[in-house]
């Protein structure tokens, strides 16, 4: 969560200095949800598809911090060569996805990516794992993927950060139910629901879906509650927000809440804090120098190839 | 005994399976009850944990499809009427057709569309959707005109790394038979003469080839040889043959039974007219189906689109009689 804050706050400054070209889009006060995910999931055999505001889960996952810098900053020797950005990132056959922009269109790959190991006869301890916003619970895609996934009873965990705004549209002009957890009822699969600015009770809540799922009891839904402390993306200054909102639990800090409990807990004391954070800042540095050396894409090199059949001509 | 279309893709995808454990089904109905149009009929007993029901859910659908794809797996979903792809246009272009750009994955999904016009099927049970997915960077779009192409193209499009669009005409399911499939087919990108001639040239593919036929046939009794040249794939389109035709003839015209704006007749003609201008002899043309939906009375669906008779009246004014 350090990193993942340590990170986001160097692209943010990286881009209001206009070095990122394209968007910025941050998972400020997700990080404790997020990371929940990437923490519970094995990153040697699990699936998982992330969304926009994931970095916290990406690095527990396993992503190297130098594929962000290198996304971000267009490095031709990055995971997409430069050919997709910012967030529109992953490694496949490592079983971290590439996102589309299409909201809800992770769900259904992700059960199929299951449905394969099934049909293989290498499901058995794998779960695959997707993050959505409350926006995405709108579309049909996610409709579909959620009933798909739960007719197959597949090994899936879906985290909904119901986050108060999908862009600039309040909840209440994007859904009439009381909790998005609701919606789990519908589709014949467990949910559950929980403060997402808490980290323990993110930490116990996703593991707990995840481990259920590994078990063998289907898809499960889990709706963490919070606010994005930020806007949609850098550019946006969130000031539909009403304040009333961002003083209230929802827009408590994760980070500072998951600090005070790691303390409080006798895990790790402020000297040790500080410390996690000067590393967190020079790695960060680091990826970002790294990033800024290498080369960028050129359009003279890039083989402008959709295809892998070769007989199609570029 | 016959080979009718439908039976080529049935034997087609039963060999698949059979020969391929990566290989599965998957599509609306078309487990026990063999699918809308029995493509898949009794393929579901043979292998159960293989040829998989779908809910209606064609976005998820083509989703799902492309998750296994990604997983080692070579998936061919049936569409129950290649119109209800809209619904998983997104699936299928921003995410199948952009992946392997993006991250060098390739997805190797093979989407059946049971396409263009029956009688008395309607607006949404008619259409042709091989220019939409032509369209998008990443597509393989293949419209066999033959049982042997039917046969041969379907297990091509599953041993192919990319995703596959393969429209398959609903009209020539049972109509279309050989005595038997050709047990070489023509290697994809390649287009056919179906039938040589010198006056002028019919480009098309799909169910348009036959009614080209019967049009060019009309018109041999009277002295005119007419040179029909069938696409095979619309993505890749093989232009080199149609040019050589052009040359040969002087004469182009471009035939489809898809909707007339943009399109492959389109694309067929730009490309022969930047390619190959000094060539044409006349003012190449174009015929399509006409632009409103598809109707549903048989009367009128039988001049929505073209026919033996208007592609007859095109070439005698293509050939300024």
């Amino acid at each position: 969560m350090i990193l993942s804050r340590t990170l986001e706050s160097k692209l943010s400054s990286l881009y209001k200095a206009g070095k990122i070209v394209g968007g910025v889009y941050l998972g400020t006060g997700q990080e404790a949800f997020s990371a929940s995910l990437g923490c519970s999931l094995k990153q040697d055999r699990d699936i998982f598809a992330p969304l926009i505001r994931d970095q916290a889960g990406r690095t527990a996952f396993g992503e190297p911090l130098i594929e962000a810098t290198q996304t971000y900053l267009g490095s031709a020797l990055g995971p997409m060569k430069g050919r997709d950005g910012n967030i529109h990132r992953g490694r496949p056959a490592e079983r971290r996805l590439a996102m589309i922009s299409h909201l809800g269109a992770s769900v259904s790959v992700v059960a199929g990516m299951l449905v394969a190991r099934r049909i293989k006869g290498e499901l058995d301890g794998v779960v695959g794992a997707t993050s959505v916003g409350d926006g995405a619970t709108s579309t049909g895609a996610f409709h579909e993927g959620m009933n798909l996934a739960a007719v197959e009873r597949l090994p899936m965990v879906v985290l909904v950060a119901d986050n108060q705004f999908a862009y600039s549209t309040p909840r209440s002009r994007q859904f009439a139910c009381k909790s998005l957890v609701d919606r789990a009822k519908g589709y014949g699969v467990a949910g559950t629901e929980v403060d997402a600015t808490d980290l323990l009770a993110c930490l116990e809540t996703v593991l707990a879906a995840v481990e259920a799922a590994r078990r063998g009891e289907g898809p499960q839904i889990v709706v963490g509650k919070l606010l994005r402390l930020c806007g949609h993306g850098e550019h946006d200054d969130g000031s539909y927000v009403p304040d009333k909102v961002r003083s209230s639990d929802l827009g408590r800090d994760c980070l500072e809440r998951g600090i005070e409990q790691v303390v409080s807990l006798g895990l790790a004391g402020a000297q040790e804090i500080e410390q996690w954070r000067e590393e967190a800042a020079s790695e960060v540095q680091a990826a970002v120098a790294q990033a800024q050396t290498e080369p960028r894409p050129d359009p003279y090199r890039d083989n402008w190839r959709a295809y892998s059949w070769e007989g199609m001509e570029p | 005994m016959s080979v009718t279309y439908i039976d080529a893709i049935h034997q087609a995808q039963l060999e698949l399976l059979r020969e391929r454990d990566d290989v599965f089904l998957y599509g609306q109905d078309i487990g026990a009850f063999g699918g809308a149009f029995k493509a898949t009929k009794g393929l579901q007993e043979e292998f159960p944990e293989r040829v998989l029901d779908s809910p209606i859910s064609e976005d998820a659908m083509v989703g799902m499809a492309i998750g296994a794809a990604i997983s080692g797996m070579r998936p061919i979903v049936e569409m129950q009427f290649a119109d209800f792809s809209s619904i998983a246009f997104n699936q299928i272009v921003n995410h199948a057709g952009t992946h392997f750009y993006r991250t060098g994955v390739p997805v190797p999904l093979t989407v059946r569309l049971p396409c263009g016009g029956t009688p008395g099927s309607g607006p949404f049970h008619s259409q042709m959707v091989e220019t939409l997915y032509g369209h998008y960077p990443g597509l393989l779009v293949m419209t066999p005109a033959t049982v042997s192409d039917a046969y041969h193209f379907l297990k091509e499009s599953v041993s192919l790394d990319d995703p596959v669009i393969f429209c398959e005409h609903k009209f020539l399911y049972r109509w279309l038979k050989t005595a038997a499939i050709d047990p070489e087919g023509l290697p994809l990108g390649v287009a056919r003469i179906t039938r040589p001639g010198k006056h002028a040239t019919v480009v098309t593919y799909s169910a348009m080839v036959h009614e080209a036929v019967r049009a060019a046939d009309r018109l041999s009794e009277e002295g005119w040889e007419i040179e029909v040249v069938d696409l095979r794939s619309i993505k890749p389109l093989d232009l080199d043959t149609v040019i050589a035709s052009v040359a040969r003839t002087g004469r182009l015209l471009a035939l489809g039974e898809a909707f007339p704006w943009g399109g492959v007749t389109a694309e067929v003609v730009s490309r022969v007219v930047a390619e190959g201008f000094h060539l044409l002899d006349a003012p190449p043309m174009r015929l399509n189906a006409k632009d409103t939906p598809i109707p549903y009375h048989p009367d009128l669906w039988a001049s929505h689109r073209p026919t033996p008779e208007s592609i007859t009246q095109s070439l005698r004014q293509l050939l300024n009689l």
